[in-house]
């Protein structure tokens, strides 16, 4: 077997999902590493997105800010804020790639507060374009490390939209119809959405993890798939290019 | 228009189109030299209460000499727009110069983690929070741009971001869906940092653009801060390159650098020794009123925060580094 780590597998798992020709809306770190393996393996025509104005740059490394000089290196376009918000507005924007101090079984993040909204017991940086991403691109992702804090029963804010109160609540919440959570990535397994309940399903699960270990680091009762697979691993090709390529200085897949 | 929901949070300046258009009525569409200092034009048009908005995004393009100097004169009691402030919100929070903030993004530095000093202000129970968005931020300022009282929206419908907001949900008139108006944001004053301008105002910038020509045009009162003077006659040989036009604008002040120790495209790089250095000091009371002494309240300008940081050998490395230049091979 192959040796990987709980970041290497994510970012592997997350590129695959991104198809040739598809775009995708996303941030600093994991996200971005997932974008640019894709690229460089599956999806060559992978478009990239930066919500501060960069379009279908050619990355010659990482980007430390989403507005950085590097998220419109060799870029097709350097446009605005709303260059690329209306675009996903206007449902042109496929993917997207999120994460949250808290994560609920509708998929729901919460990036704004732990404790009351008026007098907070931490406060975090709150919705950035997050909230943007989630409520417009059709296919909502999230790439994070599972544990019980992290995956809970309710969240202290709900700050980015996933699928609400489950069921039809978020097509009747007047968000654009159809866009909405697709997968959650951990480090343990693969989730997707029970399509009537919309409650988080898993549907694969890594080597070296069994399904009570899913289910013990996650406050909330997770759904399972008729059939679960396991998921295949980072494969050399995947880690030589993220260790020797995308991330040498290893600031994602080092963490 | 029926209203279904709407936020409690604050709206902390007018939307009303009317009031800014009498503002804007009052500005001078002259052609006027208007080079000054930044500390004058600091001293001259930031007004203790004032709502201020900072251009670029962040540490990239961000005036952050301007920040600098707001906090060397110790302003108090201004609203602050927090979209996608880092190191911007970082400075202006070491010196509690704001008491209300909108918040987009603030806190954090992106994937450098986040700071310390920004937490904690936000937490001390000083600062009135109204939540929104990225886009919903840059949306308002495109009302404000606009010269109408709100656009419409489809985002954070469902979510705790809207009931903390000042957003509105109605039901739209024409497909009975609902839709989000976002108010209008004219800010008292804003800062923007371009490559170049001309003595007029006239000013254009490389890269990116984030919400920065629809906070030119929403802002009462806006400084520029520019890379480098340029002649009128260079603006007007390419007019396709000018981003923000002469009459937007109040100061022009040449600060070489002053996006430092962010990222200027096409120029510097973000110092992220320095930004690692902030972060860092930030943990301990002591040595962060030391170091912010060193960087900011003995510092009489941007010219000698820079001498203190590594001087024009760092300026070197940094365009170096911008330049990818270790990445150019021989043929």
């Amino acid at each position: 077997m192959t040796d990987y780590n709980a970041m290497e597998i994510m970012i592997s798992v997350a590129a695959r999902e991104l198809e040739n020709g598809a775009t995708v809306g996303v941030g600093t770190g994991a996200p971005c590493a997932a974008a640019m393996l894709a690229q460089k393996t599956s999806a060559p025509d992978l478009v990239i997105m930066f919500e501060a104005g960069g379009i279908s740059p050619n990355l010659p490394e990482m980007p430390i800010s989403v507005g950085d000089s590097r998220t419109f290196y060799k870029a097709a376009m350097a446009g605005s804020m709303n260059d690329i918000m209306e675009a996903c507005s206007r449902g042109f924007v496929d993917y997207t790639f999120l994460g949250g101090a808290q994560i609920d079984m509708y998929g729901n993040l919460n990036s704004t507060v732990i404790g009351n909204h008026a007098n907070p017991k931490v406060r975090f940086p709150g919705s950035g374009g997050a909230n943007d991403f989630a409520s417009f691109c059709w296919r909502m992702m999230v790439m994070t490390p599972q544990d019980s804090r992290r995956f809970v029963e309710k969240l202290d804010f709900l700050t980015t939209p996933g699928w609400l109160q489950g069921g039809d609540s978020r097509a009747n919440s007047g968000l654009p119809l159809d866009s909405g959570p697709y997968k959650i990535i951990t480090n343990m397994a693969i989730m997707d959405f029970e399509p009537v309940s919309k409650r988080m399903r898993v549907i694969s699960i890594h080597p070296g993890y069994s399904a009570k270990d899913v289910q013990d680091n996650c406050s909330f009762e997770l759904l399972q798939a008729a059939a679960i697979a396991q998921t295949m691993p980072p494969t050399a090709e995947e880690l030589r290019l993220l260790r020797e390529e995308i991330d040498p200085y290893r600031y994602v897949i080092g963490r | 228009m029926n209203i279904i929901d709407q936020g409690q949070g604050e709206l902390f300046l007018d939307p009303d189109p009317d009031k800014a258009r009498a503002f804007f009525r009052t500005k001078n569409r002259k052609l006027v030299n208007k080079v000054m200092d930044l500390k004058e034009a600091v001293a001259k048009f930031v007004q203790d209460g004032d709502y201020l908005a900072i251009g670029g995004f962040g540490a990239n393009r961000t005036p952050i000499a301007a920040c600098h100097e707001i906090v060397r004169q110790k302003k108090k009691n201004l609203g602050f727009a927090g979209h996608t402030s880092t190191h911007d919100m970082e400075i202006l929070s070491a010196g509690e110069v704001y008491n209300r903030i909108d918040v987009a993004y603030i806190i954090g530095l992106e994937a450098r983690g986040l700071s310390t000093c920004s937490r904690r202000y936000m937490e001390s129970g000083k600062v009135k929070v109204t939540e929104w968005t990225n886009y919903s931020l840059a949306a308002r300022l495109r009302a404000a741009a606009m010269g109408v009282p709100f656009v419409p929206t489809r985002n954070v419908m469902g979510t705790d971001t809207i009931k903390y907001s000042a957003a509105k949900t109605v039901e739209c008139p024409f497909t009975g869906k609902k839709v989000v108006l976002m108010p209008a944001l004219y800010p008292d004053v804003s800062v923007i940092h371009v490559h170049e301008a001309d003595i007029f105002g006239n000013a254009r910038f490389k890269g990116i653009a984030v919400a920065d020509v629809d906070l030119a045009n929403a802002s009462k009162k806006l400084i520029i801060t520019t890379e480098k003077l340029i002649t009128s006659d260079e603006i007007r040989r390419d007019p396709s390159s000018t981003r923000i036009p002469y009459f937007l604008v109040d100061a022009v002040c040449e600060v070489p650098f002053g996006a430092y120790p962010g990222n200027m495209p096409y120029e510097y790089f973000s110092d992220e020794a320095h930004l690692r250095e902030w972060l860092s000091v930030e943990k301990d009371a002591e040595k962060f009123k030391a170091f912010l002494d060193k960087n900011i309240y003995g510092c009489n300008n941007h010219e000698e925060y820079i001498a203190r940081n590594g001087g024009a050998e760092k300026m070197r490395e940094l365009r170096a580094k911008e330049l990818l230049l270790s990445k150019e091979v021989s043929s």
